[in-house]
């Protein structure tokens, strides 16, 4: 019985229904009810999923960035706000692998390539790889406390990293003009119930943000007290063994 | 439509990766929650 | 009148830790030998697999520059990890800090050395890619090569200094460090090739559009040696 309420909580469960919900709406709306583009046809349908999945992934690295401040600054100083930076990498781990996946498959049907070297899509990747790597570093063991502090450290460098590389690769490429890659068109059009599709999934992917950070952190706490506990308890039995042996 | 292998791929990527991941947070909190007390979650 | 004096205080223990960890980096580094029996015969090497991975005069000519830089990369993550190795072999790190040594001065010194050390490295691979890949040097173009060499191996010393201190330490660290540093380093790969493309008078590129490349590598030294500095400490503390 309270195996299903793990890391759940009324609110939680109404908001999973809600995003239930809404990615049933959104996959009406976005594959059958929703007409095609002008110049994209059909294959403007994918940008329901993928526009809110590249969305959300940057919400996600935002939240984590603010989270880690919010971390080293004194005041502030919980490891809860550690463990919501670590939920939200996470996640926005998990959503940018997800819409590269999905904008390569679109940049396929559009431009006829699954990837060009632009600056977006190159930062895009670079931030893929940064947060892949603040994520081995969470995972690096030692105290709780110097897990916070070093993801924190270096999730406020990925804030510098990021529109360096970002600049740069503009820079590079703005030398290159290589042939623009050919294609449908890229412009889309957009009418009243399109817009309204892609406001949609801006929205159920930002509530699913929250539930999936919600029980993600939750669970990073339960994982925190259970090695806590681990250690108490192996702590105690050295001491006991001490004690035993004293005797 | 052409392009219908590609968009129903992009969304099964998309939902598939999600529900995959929201499992397996699930599967290690209720792992992880067996051997903390009910009264430590602050959040009950 | 006493935070002025203490102001002055710190200022130069700070610069004098940094002078001491820099000459005992180097001491170390010139009686183990590692640089010049390892590092440098390594770089060597991966100058001469690309000549066979790229077969061609004319395409070694063209990409000399990248390769180059690509090979102080990866020379460079050797050179980090070892640096590191080095501090946290008999948790030396460790008793330095709990000793009261500065965190900024230990920043400095070991960029310090990394910096002297990519400098030999940088000048060994460039000499390589006049002898191996026929790149050409003028006179102007050797001022620029060497204004970029310095500026980009401060910017890699830097980040090396600050990302290898971050994984110092921890188990599977070696493997950790490529992961965590080439993203960040990509901005020097881009400005220091361009500018050294132009150097080297590569595609026809003249000397003089290689100068605004370096604002980006100064960019990039300044910011990363200014958070160095600054968060290193954060870093080591417990």
């Amino acid at each position: 019985m309270s195996n299903d309420r793990v890391t759940s909580t009324p609110f939680t469960k109404g908001l999973g229904f809600f995003v239930l919900l809404g990615i049933a709406l959104l996959i009406i709306l976005g594959i059958f009810v929703s007409p095609a583009d002008v110049n994209q046809g059909e294959s403007v349908r994918i940008m329901y999923a993928h526009v809110p999945g590249a969305w959300l992934a940057y919400l996600a690295f935002v939240m984590t960035a603010v989270s880690s401040a919010a971390y080293l600054w004194k005041r502030t100083r919980s490891l809860t706000w550690d463990r919501i930076a670590g939920a939200s990498a996470e996640v926005g781990v998990l959503f940018m692998g997800i819409s590269l996946v999905t904008g390569s498959l679109w940049g396929r049907l559009t431009w006829g390539t699954y990837w060009t070297w632009d600056a977006r899509l190159t930062t895009t990747a670079f931030l893929f790889v940064t947060y892949i790597g603040y994520l081995a570093v969470r995972g690096l063991g030692g105290t709780h406390q110097q897990r916070a502090r070093r993801s924190a450290v270096l999730a406020l460098l990925a804030v510098l990293e990021i529109p360096l590389v970002h600049f740069s690769v503009e820079l590079w490429n703005t030398l290159h003009q290589e042939a623009s890659v050919a294609g449908r068109g890229t412009d889309v059009e957009m009418n009243g119930l399109m817009l309204f599709t892609l406001f949609l999934g801006v929205v159920v992917f930002t509530l699913m943000y929250v539930w999936l950070v919600l029980h993600r952190q939750r669970s990073l706490m339960l994982e925190d007290m259970l090695e806590d506990s681990g250690l108490d308890s192996a702590l105690s039995e050295r001491r006991a063994e001490a004690t035993q042996a004293g005797r | 439509m052409d392009d219908l292998g590609f968009i129903v791929a992009s969304y099964v990527v998309t939902f598939a990766s999600v529900a995959l991941y929201a499992r397996g947070v699930l599967h290690r909190s209720r792992k992880a929650a067996r051997d903390v007390p009910r009264d430590k979650r602050p959040w009950l | 009148m006493s935070s002025a004096g203490q102001q002055r205080f710190t200022g130069t223990t700070v610069i004098g830790t940094a002078r001491l960890i820099a000459a005992k980096d180097l001491r170390v580094e010139l009686r183990s030998r590692v640089l010049l029996n390892q590092v440098l015969p390594f770089a060597l090497i991966v100058m001469v697999m690309f000549a066979f991975a790229l077969d061609s005069d004319a395409v070694l000519e063209r990409v000399a520059p990248g390769l180059v830089w690509l090979a102080a990369l990866f020379s460079a993550l050797i050179m980090v990890s070892r640096s590191f190795a080095v501090e946290t072999a008999d948790g030396a790190l460790d008793q330095l800090r709990s000793a009261g040594v500065p965190a900024m001065g230990i920043f400095i010194g070991k960029m310090m050395a990394l910096m002297a050390q990519l400098v030999v490295l940088v000048t060994l691979l460039i000499i390589a890619a006049v002898v191996l890949y026929r790149a050409e040097l003028s006179w102007a173009g050797s001022v620029l090569l060497v204004t970029t060499g310095l500026t980009a191996t401060c910017g890699l010393a830097a980040v090396g200094t600050l990302y290898g201190g971050l994984a110092a330490g921890a188990k599977g660290r070696e493997t950790l460090l490529p992961l965590l540093l080439l993203p960040v380093v990509a901005p020097v790969l881009i400005g220091a090739t361009r500018a050294t493309e132009s150097a080297f008078g590569t595609r026809g590129v003249s000397t003089s559009q290689g100068w605004p490349w370096l604002g980006l590598l100064a960019v990039f030294a300044v910011l990363f040696s200014v958070s160095g500095a600054v968060a290193f400490g954060p870093l080591l503390d417990d």
